[in-house]
């Protein structure tokens, strides 16, 4: 019963994923994108991964697509397009991707068994963690340096969206609010940021021990401050604002400064003291969670689009 | 092999592989720059699936499958949507007329 | 008891996917958008309550009970929005022809 209900969410994947590249209407093509997010969702959560299901269907399906979204509005007529390809060298490309498919195919039928695995470690120390979640501990403790790259890498990621504004307009704010605000829409995001801060703040603590976290907690309050941005109920920041600019370090500035503690109070660089380990982590992602939300919205917003004041 | 096609998300993976496929076809075949960072998304998914298939091999202690993988895949979706962000930046700038991307008025006070 | 509770849940749940089912039906047979957003919402609001209300014998605490009726009560919200909007976009589609 399970396995037909697997094949009909693989079926619909590969349907969508083919609707993507060969539907002429990108827009179609970007909403079945969205589609193909959610169920994506579903077999993260077939696979037994709640925590990645939820950052799947917060940030891969519900944020890239606002992204798209915006952007297919922005360009439609206006995009940039290569030459066609020809008949032959459209062949040649889809024998190529097939072939990489079919040899991916074989390397996951032949993995090695029994599996290598290192979920009876991470169990191992969990407990030195106060964590009850081991996601949350491979994130936040066994492989934080990770973590931390990964949020400088949004935030570089950041500065690139940013230095795209023309240098007149450099520090400005963006523009996310469009011409006119539909009412229905300032009716939602008058109503809606409230249970969403209250759901991702819930996300954010319930992280440490069942599945959610930083990344989850953030996209869905990144989400609610963009709603309140597109409403008009509060304008965007400006990029050189000093509050925005705390909130958006403050999260890997913690972490580093933790991490560097480490030296002093502990075995090392990123290693926590034993007794204080719950509640460093408890600090360190709530900053991060601030950090994530802010640059997740000024990733969506974009580029300055106003002069600064 | 058909035995190691019914193991736990063995299909998943396969699913994952074939994405691979289809989005990597996107990114070198269509015209459309906007999807090829759509196809560009969807070799990504393929690639955590396969990951994902990964993991739930690793099942063990108690735990439906290993975490190390899943936290891999969080991380990997952040950075998927940020290098989305950068791109997507990118081309916007890259379908501005000329005259608006470079605006003459002067700055104004700080 | 609890084979009660089962059998409650699973009518419910099943005439809420039914619900779904005649709703993705519409969806793919309508003729324009407005019916096909009349039909999409009922299966949204009715569909995705009878499911709710279906899985609520399941759950393990009030608290979870609760979460549940959060989950409707928000998708109800979010669907009446994206409904509205799209069929304020069909409105004024249609002035402006």
């Amino acid at each position: 019963m399970m396995l037909l209900f697997d094949l009909a969410l693989v079926a619909s994947l590969l349907a969508l994923a083919v609707h993507v590249v060969v539907e002429p209407d990108e827009r179609s093509g970007i909403i079945a994108f969205l589609a193909f997010g959610l169920l994506l969702g579903l077999v993260w959560a077939r696979l037994a991964a709640p925590d990645v299901a939820l950052t799947e269907i917060a940030i891969g399906g519900g944020g890239t697509g606002v992204l798209l979204l915006r952007a297919e509005a922005a360009i439609r007529g206006r995009g940039k397009h290569e030459e066609p390809m020809t008949r032959t060298s459209k062949l040649a490309a889809a024998m190529g991707c097939a072939a990489i498919s079919v040899g991916l195919g074989f390397a996951v039928l032949s993995f090695a068994s029994p599996a290598p695995t290192l979920a009876p470690t991470a169990v191992e120390a969990l407990p030195a963690t106060g964590l009850g979640n081991p996601v949350t501990a491979v994130l936040l403790a066994y492989r934080a340096l990770d973590t931390l790259l990964e949020k400088i890498v949004v935030l570089l990621a950041l500065i690139g969206v940013w230095s795209l504004a023309p240098d007149a307009l450099w520090g400005g704010a963006p523009e996310v609010r469009p011409s006119a605000v539909p009412d229905p829409l300032a009716y939602l995001a008058r109503v809606l940021p409230p249970f969403g801060v209250v759901i991702g703040v819930y996300m954010f603590w319930v992280g440490a021990d069942a599945p959610g976290g930083t990344f989850q907690a953030g996209t869905v309050l990144a989400a609610m401050w963009l709603l309140v941005m597109m409403g008009g109920l509060r304008p965007p920041p400006e990029t050189a604002a000093l509050p925005l600019r705390l909130a958006l370090a403050g999260g890997p500035v913690l972490f580093l400064a933790i991490a560097f503690l480490g030296f002093a109070f502990a075995d090392g660089f990123l290693a926590y003291p034993k007794a204080l380990a719950k509640p460093l982590i408890v600090a360190i992602e709530a900053a991060l969670t601030v950090s994530v939300a802010a640059a997740l919205a000024m990733l969506v917003a974009g580029p300055a689009r106003k002069a600064p004041s | 092999m058909m035995m190691a096609a019914l193991q736990p998300g063995a299909l998943f993976g396969l699913c994952g592989a074939a994405l691979v496929g289809i989005g990597l076809f996107a990114v070198v075949a269509s015209p459309g720059l906007l999807r090829r960072i759509v196809g560009c998304n969807i070799l990504g998914a393929g690639i955590f699936l396969v990951f994902g298939a990964v993991a739930r091999r690793g099942a063990g202690a108690g735990f439906a499958a290993d975490p190390v993988p899943q936290a891999l895949v969080i991380t990997g979706i952040v950075v998927a949507f940020s290098a989305s962000a950068l791109a997507v930046a990118l081309l916007k700038r890259l379908a501005e007329p000329a005259e608006e991307a470079a605006p003459a008025e002067p700055r104004g006070g700080s | 008891m609890s084979s009660l509770a089962d059998i409650v849940t699973v009518v419910l749940v099943a005439a809420g996917a039914l619900l779904f089912l005649a709703g993705a039906l519409g969806l793919l047979r309508f003729p324009d958008t407005l019916s096909r957003l009349h039909a999409i919402s009922k299966a949204d609001n009715l569909g995705l309550g009878l499911i709710v209300i279906g899985l609520l014998p399941q759950a393990a605490s009030i608290a979870d009970g609760l979460k549940l009726l959060c989950i409707w009560l928000l998708a109800q919200l979010s669907a009446a929005t994206a409904s509205q909007l799209l069929a304020r976009a069909v409105h004024r589609g249609r002035a402006g022809r």
